[in-house]
């Protein structure tokens, strides 16, 4: 079934022109609809993205269920307070006056999912668009088809469908989506694709988010728990998604002195996770399609790389699985280390001091995040000063993403703009700047005809010079 | 600073400290206007500075003489390794445009600013557009000193700003049919009084910036429906590229001087029923700049608040939106996206880097798999804050769940 895209587009902005997604009481109904959504079919939404991912309840539940709650409780918390306007300072130049920054919504907005986190990935952005008060359309990612069909369903019968809609398709659909005059748009998904929405909204002069990707590194310094950042490399990464997530550790940096026990150490960790044969165990997700494995499996058989293998490399076709695959010191022209990997594979690259990993992170593209394992106070403030990426953890791994209060977007090739919490509400609003005056006190030095005299007026009082508006008044 | 719990991290994950770093994007390209060209080449050069980027600014040369000044000065008094201008014309723009850079800043029209956007989709670079439209007055009825000053802040807003040729610049009036007469009146005392008598006499007024927009705003009232409605003004000087302050009443609404920017000193006054039309009038319109709105009515002012959409909008007065450093001063729809301005400048060309600071200590071992009944219902019970639940499981008084995934 094609859906006419353009009248799905004339329809939102009728609804929206009429005012109705404006309202507090709108906005507050929506998102406890998707609170209730969720509770209600907590079973279909993880059947989804088992079928779609074999993605284990767990994750499907913290990572995916639970987070779409939490922005819903956090936006219903704090909507009344998000939606006042908020007071400006003026100065001297415009008194008397008073100034507010009103948000308002920004109309009709477009959110692009993606496959990875399919349920979170689409309403998460939804929750921000609806709280800011805008009509929606939503295309999940085709290529997890039965999280797709689930939203288009559950989003049909939960929510305002005059306002929000679910438009399910592959590359035809999408394009026909970003030919229409969008309020904004938000894309999540890789850099080839964030091209193409950009080059689309220019068209129109649509603003746009785009929260892409990049191989995020983790440096391992000595003198740590070597336990617990194992452990915590291991859930960021093979217990994200088996790797598949845009702020999963791609690789690690870390000395040739310590590269053995940090090898260790993960194989040992690793083991207790998923036992000694990982491509059995019923709690790591699999790879979402053939195109995908191909691609990593590509990565792994490089001839110049299959021989760095340390541990794993297991793959099964047949149910799209690839084991957990640790990779020592690969070559840096390498696959494996220019593209992002998004999967289970973990080069290791050695540096002979630690402070090196710097300079190797500096000559690649700015990931959305960076991570660094260390108790060296120096260290952490050189990275944290000098590492450019979306987003950093220090002694943890894609946690940052649970804080609301932190801003999570990209820059450069990760992308741009931001969401989360009340950067959710603020992406998809429009600020106004209002600026009340009143007649009184109205300075004719403003008016021509100019003179010297109204000119070193203005000066002083532009200057806020008490002494200058004394001598231009008095004609000293 | 931010301190965890006031995010929706349970507090199960303590301890960790959360902050924001702004930090410079890197090297910036920068598009100056011609008709404030000092002023828009260097406003967006403080930002990208205070920020900590290197610069490359753009001038207009459409304004060949501030251009050259930029040129030949800023070196003599900026750090000439992280702060160039490069003048030229759209051949140097177009060549400035395959180059990747980290951020550009663009103060123009809407179809120039969908060339620059398109060029900056090939290297994903985030864009400020800065760009105009029809930004209207709503005149509401006023009497005595405050329609006095209110005339002068209307003709000072138009006239006096570069002639008109002002991205929040005055565009047209609304106003109540039995209003008008006296407005267009009080206008045409205050013009003589600000600017002159006549075109011979005109004095304290730019001039049109080139031949081409001079022949494009003369051509807005060569329709014979816009030249019957012109109730002052009209006369031009080819020679010197003057254009009069021209008043027109009640031109057809689709003629160009209404459907386009007029970006020039003709002013076209509409008149309505009743100022409440203006709402409707304005909406079935672009989302302008500025919307400047002089009234008393309170409940007047809140509902075109609520029920339009501007960059910004100013109540009894016009332009001095500009010079209010705390007000972010962009566009929203066709009037742009992005904003700068005092701290927003600052913003606009930084990046809030996230950070967020975990210690080793106090692991959470549902965390991790293998998972199990157990795991599954301790992780549900914290993300719920079900600290009752979590103390019932610990002690075994709680019924664990069990399920298992399946491939």
């Amino acid at each position: 079934m094609v859906v006419d895209v353009a009248e799905v587009v004339t329809e939102l902005k009728a609804t929206y022109t009429s005012g109705k997604t404006k309202s507090y009481e709108w906005r507050e109904s929506q998102l406890k609809a998707l609170i209730k959504m969720a509770n209600d079919h907590e079973k279909e939404i993880i059947e989804a993205l088992r079928s779609d991912l074999n993605k284990p309840e767990f994750e499907a539940f913290v990572h995916e269920i639970s987070t779409v709650k939490s922005s819903c409780k956090l936006a219903l918390k704090e909507l009344r307070r998000w939606m006042s306007p908020e007071k400006a300072k003026t100065s001297s130049t415009t008194f008397p006056s008073s100034a507010e920054i009103v948000s308002e919504p920004l109309g009709v907005i477009l959110i692009i999912s993606t496959w990875n986190y399919p349920f979170l990935l689409s309403l998460d952005p939804v929750v921000g668009a609806i709280a800011a008060g805008n009509a929606v359309v939503l295309k999940p990612s085709e290529i997890a088809p039965a999280t797709s069909l689930l939203l288009s369903k559950l989003l049909g019968e939960y929510m305002d469908s005059s306002a929000v809609k679910v438009v399910e398709g592959a590359v035809p659909e999408t394009t026909a989506l970003l030919e229409q005059n969008w309020d904004k748009i938000f894309y999540t998904g890789n850099g080839k694709v964030g091209r193409i929405v950009l080059a689309a909204a220019a068209k129109h002069l649509t603003p746009v988010i785009l929260e892409l990707g990049g191989k995020s590194p983790v440096v391992v310094d000595e003198n740590i728990n070597l336990e617990v950042a194992t452990r915590r490399v291991i859930g960021g990464k093979w217990a994200s998604n088996c790797g598949q997530t845009c702020v999963s550790p791609d690789y690690v940096i870390t000395t040739k002195a310590f590269a053995s026990k940090l090898i260790d150490a993960l194989i040992s960790e690793l083991e207790k996770f998923y036992g000694n044969e990982p491509l059995k165990s019923l709690d790591l997700s699999r790879i979402v399609n053939s195109s995908h494995f191909n691609r990593l499996t590509k990565l792994m058989d490089d001839e110049k790389v299959f021989g760095k293998i340390v541990h794993g490399g297991q793959q099964d076709k047949t149910n799209l699985r690839i084991a957990p695959t640790i990779l020592l010191d690969v070559p840096e022209d390498s696959m494996i280390m220019n593209e992002e990997i998004f999967g289970p594979l973990l080069p290791i690259i050695t540096v002979d001091k630690i402070e090196d990993s710097i300079n190797v992170i500096h000559a690649r593209e700015k990931p959305l995040a960076a991570y660094l394992f260390t108790n060296d106070k120096k260290l952490m403030d050189e990275f944290v000063g000098s590492v450019s990426a979306g987003g950093l953890c220090i002694n943890d791994t894609t946690l940052h993403l649970a804080e609301s209060s932190l801003p999570f977007g990209g820059i450069g090739g990760s992308g741009m703009g931001s969401y989360h919490g009340k950067f959710s509400f603020d992406a998809f609003s429009h600020k106004k700047a209002v600026l009340r005056r009143s007649f009184a006190g109205d300075i004719s030095a403003r008016y021509p005809p100019y003179t010297t005299r109204k000119l070193q007026l203005l000066k002083a009082l532009l200057n806020g010079s008490i002494l200058g508006i004394l001598r231009a008044l008095f004609g000293w | 600073m931010l301190h965890i719990g006031q995010g929706q991290l349970p507090l199960l994950l303590f301890p960790a400290k959360a902050e924001v770093l702004p930090e410079p994007l890197g090297v910036v390209l920068i598009f100056a206007s011609w008709n404030f060209p000092i002023s828009l080449a260097l406003d967006p050069l403080i930002g990208a500075i205070s920020a900590g980027n290197t610069v490359v600014v753009k001038p207009s040369e459409l304004a060949p003489a501030c251009s050259s000044f930029l040129a030949r000065i800023v070196p003599l008094y900026l750090d000439n390794k992280a702060i160039k201008v490069v003048e030229g014309g759209s051949d140097v723009a177009e060549k400035l445009l395959e180059q990747k850079w980290e951020k550009i800043f663009f103060t123009g029209s809407p179809r120039v600013g969908r060339i620059i956007m398109s060029a900056a989709a090939k290297h994903l670079t985030p864009v400020t557009l800065e760009l105009g439209g029809k930004c209207p007055i709503i005149l509401d009825s006023l009497s005595g000193s405050d329609l006095k000053v209110t005339v002068k802040r209307i003709s000072g807003g138009k006239w006096g700003a570069c002639a008109g040729q002002a991205c929040i610049g005055i565009d047209y009036v609304l106003v109540q049919r039995k209003l008008a007469p006296v407005l267009v009146e009080l206008l045409q005392k205050c013009i003589k009084t600000f600017y002159g008598e006549n075109i011979k006499n005109l004095n304290s007024i730019c001039k049109i910036v080139n031949k081409n927009h001079f022949e494009r705003v003369c051509n807005l009232l060569e329709d014979p429906g816009v030249a019957a409605s012109i109730v002052y003004g009209g006369s031009f000087d080819k020679q010197n590229l003057l254009i009069e302050p021209t008043i027109l009443l009640d031109p057809p609404l689709d003629a160009a001087i209404m459907t386009e920017e007029i970006f020039g000193p003709l002013l076209p006054i509409i008149t309505l029923n009743d100022v409440e039309e203006s709402i409707e009038f304005i909406n079935a319109r672009p989302n302008p700049l500025a919307i400047y709105v002089f009234t008393k009515n309170k409940t007047f002012k809140e509902k075109l608040l609520q029920e339009t959409s501007s960059g910004s909008v100013i109540f009894n007065d016009t332009m001095i939106q500009f010079i209010c450093d705390g007000l972010p001063f962009g566009g929203v729809g066709q009037s742009g996206f992005g904003r700068y301005h005092g701290k927003y400048s600052f913003d606009t060309f930084s990046h809030e880097k996230a950070i967020l600071q975990r210690s080793f200590f106090l692991e959470l071992e549902p965390r991790y798999p293998p998972w199990n009944g157990f795991k599954l219902e301790f992780i549900r019970l914290a993300y719920n804050f079900d600290y009752i639940g979590l103390l019932l499981l610990l002690l075994g008084l709680r019924r664990r769940y069990t399920s298992r995934t399946v491939i």
